[in-house]
């Protein structure tokens, strides 16, 4: 009977076992193109194996684009943490210091909108705004200053075009963690912090800031796990020829050298790279991350 | 490995400070919180409005105005009947509704069946089961590997390259996994003393119970559906097979080839047009399922 009745639980595991394992753990086996010289017509098993089998990878490394990729990925991904922590912060702050439920409602429901749409959407609303012959900004600022910028096409904006964007998409988002967090605070710390004459900024630097530092760090030391996801598809849509020395990372150079230069193995290897890089800073954050699993988590 | 916030929302009105009497300083610190609301609640929506308005401005006020103004004077439908009269449009649209009716049906039906039983702590295997599951989530094989195995399973240029390869989320496995694991076993014990199989506790007395979960999931799956875009560009290259999100952004990059001729301002509104569509639907949606939200926002915004 007992036997029986656990059958039917593992029947119910089995499709997403075998998904699993077609769509998760084979891809790792395809992991060899990346010793091997894939042609699209002998396949994964046929093709014949590099020598020295780290032929791709020396390649890789000693291509003098590669630091110029990693640059790119690592300044990318360290701003979005670095503005993707503090502003979303600062909103769940506003709205937990807010007074009127009917606003901080409101606030809350419309800043997690942008979530829900997608890099395409974000990329026709920035053009809008930021294109060089017909955006709003630019038509602002040929009137006032008679010069105009090129915020897509200018390594020296593109970066931050790309942050910004992201910000705006997902403060809100971010915003929900924080606030839950910052619930869960005692209210009678701010009460025995008023009666000590402490204004509303002091209360928030000394009982919601160290309240919530736990989850902060936590936050902080997954998304550092994650450095090497820089935004693939963001970048993919939003970039062009001209910000390549800014904007092209790993994932969007894997792209163009396996898909459209058919370059397979040269791309694995640097996917291989990406994903034990990725692999090592993982299980160290979450290493980390244990030892502030505090109270909240 | 992963870890999850078991925090719940606690009703939060009025927690603090509302039977106070404020002082002049209070009411200071009020008016900049209320304003500064303000300011994010703006630039949250402008942006969207900004080009609802410019889908609809005629061409005869953009060239008087110079540009595009945030309230046109006059409206017109026009970039609207221009977008859908190109067949591409509805085309593309059709197939990304079959990916996110389908896609999603898939979704919910394997999340469930795969995270009731990891839900199950007396089930032999479970931490097996698991570790594979989650040893996925931080190690991948990568975009080159995973595309050349879609390929030997014959699904490249098919509508299923986008719904199969993410058949299964982990992370919302996980997330629908903790939500059965709150349910009380009393319930569960109950109807197995009533003689209900397996399948009749999930089906009768779990899903019921997990509403919440249920559509907050849904509303994830659905959205990546909608929005469907990496998976299009890597495994499908025939166009009638394009979804929304990838003939828009073709629509979109249409301008830049020609960004400083003088004639791409109608084209231009035809793309906020296009924009307009492509978004609607999920904006549309999600207040709806946002009441629900709470613990199923909480358990996977860290996955972010």
């Amino acid at each position: 009977m007992r036997a029986r009745r656990y059958w039917v639980l593992y029947v119910m595991l089995v499709p997403a076992l075998v998904y699993l394992a077609v769509y998760k753990y084979a891809p790792m086996y395809g992991i060899v193109v990346a010793f091997k010289d894939y042609s699209l017509g002998e396949g994964i098993v046929a093709s014949p194996w590099v020598h020295p089998w780290y032929g791709h990878f020396s390649e890789l490394f000693g291509s003098p684009y590669f630091g110029q990729l990693l640059r790119n990925t690592f300044l990318l991904s360290i701003y979005k943490i670095v503005w993707g922590t503090a502003l979303p912060l600062v909103l769940a702050l506003l709205l937990n210091e807010c007074r009127l439920t009917w606003m901080r409602r409101w606030v809350q429901t419309l800043s997690y909108m942008p979530h829900f749409l997608s890099w395409v959407i974000i990329f026709g609303i920035t053009g809008a705004f930021l294109s060089e012959s017909t955006g709003l900004v630019n038509r602002w600022l040929e009137q006032l200053t008679g010069h105009t910028v090129g915020f897509l096409t200018s390594t020296d904006w593109f970066r931050s075009v790309l942050v910004g964007t992201e910000v705006w998409k997902d403060m809100g988002w971010g915003a929900i963690i924080y606030l839950a967090a910052m619930v869960g605070i005692d209210p009678s710390r701010y009460e025995v912090a008023r009666v000590d004459g402490a204004n509303r900024l002091r209360q928030i630097w000394h009982i919601t800031l160290p309240g919530i530092r736990n989850v902060i760090i936590l936050l902080l030391v997954l998304r550092l796990g994650h450095v090497l996801e820089a935004g693939f598809e963001q970048v993919y849509i939003f970039y062009n020829l001209q910000v390549y020395p800014v904007a092209d990372i790993l994932d969007t150079w894997v792209f163009r050298t396996g898909l459209e230069n058919l370059n397979f193995s040269l791309a694995a290897a640097a996917g291989l790279f990406k994903s034990i890089i990725g692999l090592v800073l993982i299980l160290a954050a979450n290493r980390i991350a244990k030892r502030w699993d505090g109270q909240l988590w | 490995m992963v870890t999850l916030v078991r925090t719940r929302i606690k009703p939060r009105a009025g927690t603090r400070g509302t039977t106070r009497i404020s002082s002049r300083e209070d009411r200071i610190a009020n008016g900049i919180v209320y304003l500064a609301l303000i300011v994010v609640a703006v630039v949250c929506v402008f942006p969207l409005l900004f080009v609802v308005a410019a889908s609809i401005t005629p061409y005869g006020e953009v060239l008087r105005n110079g540009g595009y103004i945030v309230i046109p004077r006059s409206i017109t439908f026009d970039a609207y009947r221009e977008l859908l009269s190109d067949p591409a449009i509805p085309r593309a649209l059709s197939v990304t509704v079959f990916i996110t009716v389908v896609g999603t049906a898939l979704n919910m039906l394997l999340t469930t069946l795969m995270a009731y039983p990891l839900s199950r702590k007396d089930l032999p295997g479970r931490s097996a089961v698991l570790l594979i599951a989650l040893f996925t989530t931080v190690f991948g094989a990568g975009m080159i590997p995973t595309y050349l195995i879609v390929k030997a399973t014959g699904l490249l240029d098919t509508v299923w390259a986008m719904i199969v390869p993410g058949a299964v989320s982990v992370f919302n496995v996980l997330i629908m996994k903790t939500f059965f694991e709150g349910i009380p076993e009393e319930l569960v014990d109950a109807a197995r003393i009533d003689g209900a199989g397996e399948l009749r506790i999930l089906l009768q007395v779990l899903l019921p119970l997990s509403v919440p979960v249920m559509l907050t999931l849904g509303l994830f799956y659905g959205v990546s559906h909608w929005n469907e875009f990496f998976q299009a560009i890597l495994y499908v290259r025939d166009q009638d097979l394009l979804p929304l999100q990838v003939v828009v952004r073709n629509l979109l990059a249409r301008s830049q080839a020609t960004e400083n001729a003088d004639a791409v301002l109608p084209l231009v509104t035809v793309q906020m047009a296009a924009v307009v569509v492509a978004a609607i639907p999920m904006i549309a949606v999600y207040p709806f399922v946002q009441k629900h939200f709470q613990k199923g926002v909480l358990l996977g915004s860290v996955k972010g």
